[in-house]
């Protein structure tokens, strides 16, 4: 079981061993130049920054994150139930049901998030 | 040499070989191929001046980041700054350990890691990859990176849900994970894509293709989206937000960046191969343990399935015009969302009908001792 995952962890290694070497490989070679005020500071196409470099974004942006906490889980539940399935369904057709039931009652509360207007962006 | 010594030996050996040999110049060449391409659908020449028809062009651009000064802007969080462009890249290079890229070359099997959860392992890592993302805007301290930052955060999370449940079916019909079963099921059951193949006479395997192109459909296009490419490129969108969350990135930092999003797009055309279009597989062509000439075109097979993945995506950037965020949030969340949704049950329906138990794939599946050639694990290591 656990051998298994070595290859991940190898992978792994390999893979922010990678990164790591490449970001060091570039300081070493990379040719230091001035710093200036200017170049020090945000992008902003030229202009001279105004306000907070992070301002306020619409609380639209965190419900989409929540319900997507929400739906995920669903989806995880539906994995296991996904695998059992063809070898269950045969001679137990409840199996089908209670999927269907678990995913009715979670359409509830979609159809209610959808209803208050949580993707529509217009206002 | 002893079983132990042998695994690791080999799992190095095409570690390296995925990593150094095929993904890293697949996507210094997949940057090359799409510079070409555009220009060869806009009517230009391309990049057509570093060595024959600009072939060395990669190696250049490879050497031109090495060689850039390595610029930290004094109004960033320096340590997520640095941490970000890497959790960027390894997730991308992490999830290809887990598929199938070959049957056996010399007996040993052509997947790096393959471990029962498969698939899941694969949603688990590649999400981690909206991180490198979210840090990477929040860090730089500046306006474009910050929007979008805060853009593909819910992008990607948005359309992992049209991901996670486009594959449901697959996993319906095959009930295992595990992503060498999926390839095995479908060299004995035909690609997903065409699941009447083995079995032509029946109308509910018919009937089964219809809900297989939907899923593929649905996670085609969400992993478009994953990706970030047009036409879902709204966190990097060039006209509204300069560069997006790379804005305030230069050299090294940068290209591991856009190393990581073309990892990325490799990574997401061969699990769309794996899961979709049969893998290695192709009708006609033995598996490794009829000779390693097999197995070495197998190998080809998958990676040429990939390249030509990788052409619709290119294709698909320069044809299509971007989305209006609240269309692209909507199409995620009423039109795949619901589709993905009914999809399932539909498979579900044809299923109970359809399809006696499982002959020889199944559950008992993960009690074989699965990609260790000496047989038996070893009680140290177990």
């Amino acid at each position: 079981m656990l051998r298994d995952y070595l290859p991940v962890l190898l992978q792994i290694i390999v893979a922010v061993g990678f990164a790591a070497s490449a970001l060091i490989v570039s300081v070493l070679l990379g040719k230091a130049g001035r710093r200036t005020p200017i170049k020090d500071s945000p992008y902003e196409c030229g202009m001279v920054p105004i306000g907070e470099a992070q301002p306020r974004f619409s609380v639209r942006f965190y419900l989409i994150a929540m319900l997507f906490i929400l739906f995920d889980l669903e989806i995880v539940f539906m994995y296991p139930w996904a695998v059992v399935y063809r070898d269950m369904i045969h001679g137990h057709p409840v199996v089908f049901w209670s999927m269907l039931s678990f995913v009715s009652m979670l359409m509830i509360g979609y159809v209610y998030a959808l209803r208050k207007g949580v993707l529509d962006w217009r206002n | 040499m002893n079983p132990t010594t042998f695994f690791i030996f080999t799992t190095l050996l095409k570690i390296v070989g995925i990593v150094f040999v095929v993904i890293l110049p697949m996507v210094s060449y997949a940057v090359y191929a799409e510079r070409k391409v555009s220009a060869l659908i806009q009517d230009r020449l391309g990049p057509n001046r570093v060595g024959p028809a600009g072939l060395f062009q990669p190696i250049a651009d490879a050497m031109k980041f090495l060689l850039k000064e390595d610029f930290t802007p004094a109004h960033v969080n320096k340590f997520y700054y640095w941490l970000a462009p890497c959790l960027a890249m390894v997730p991308a290079i992490t999830t290809i350990a887990v598929v199938p890229f070959g049957s056996t070359l010399f007996g040993v099997p052509m997947v790096i890691a393959d471990i029962n959860v498969g698939v899941l392992f694969v949603f688990a890592i590649a999400s981690l990859g909206v991180y490198g993302i979210v840090i990477g805007g929040w860090a730089s301290n500046s306006k474009y990176p910050f929007l979008g930052g805060v853009r593909s955060t819910s992008q990607m999370i948005s359309y992992e849900l049209s991901l996670g449940l486009a594959v449901i079916p697959i996993f319906l019909l095959i009930g295992n994970l595990r992503l060498t079963e999926v390839v095995q099921y479908q060299i004995d059951h035909g690609w997903m894509i065409v699941p009447f193949a083995g079995d032509w006479r029946n109308p509910l395997a018919w009937l089964l293709a219809i809900p297989m192109w939907i899923s593929f459909a649905v996670f085609a296009i969400a992993v478009f989206a994953e990706t970030n490419r047009l036409p879902f490129d709204l966190p990097e969108a060039e006209t509204e937000l300069v560069g997006g969350y790379h804005t305030e990135y230069s050299s090294m930092k940068f290209a591991l960046f856009f190393l990581g999003e073309y990892a990325a797009m490799i990574t997401g055309s061969a699990i769309i191969v794996t899961l979709f279009l049969g893998g290695w597989h192709f009708p006609g062509i033995p598996d490794g343990s009829h000779g390693w000439i097999f197995g070495l075109i197998n190998i080809f097979v998958f990676f040429a399935k990939i390249v030509v993945l990788l052409f619709i995506f290119i294709w698909v950037r320069f044809t299509l015009p971007r989305f209006r965020y609240d269309q692209l949030m909507r199409l995620g969340w009423v039109f795949f969302f619901e589709i993905a949704l009914v999809n399932i049950f539909c498979v579900a329906a044809i299923l109970a009908f359809h399809a006696p138990p499982f002959p020889k794939h199944g559950l008992q599946a993960d009690e074989s001792d699965h990609g260790i050639p000496g047989g038996k694990m070893g009680p140290a290591v177990a």
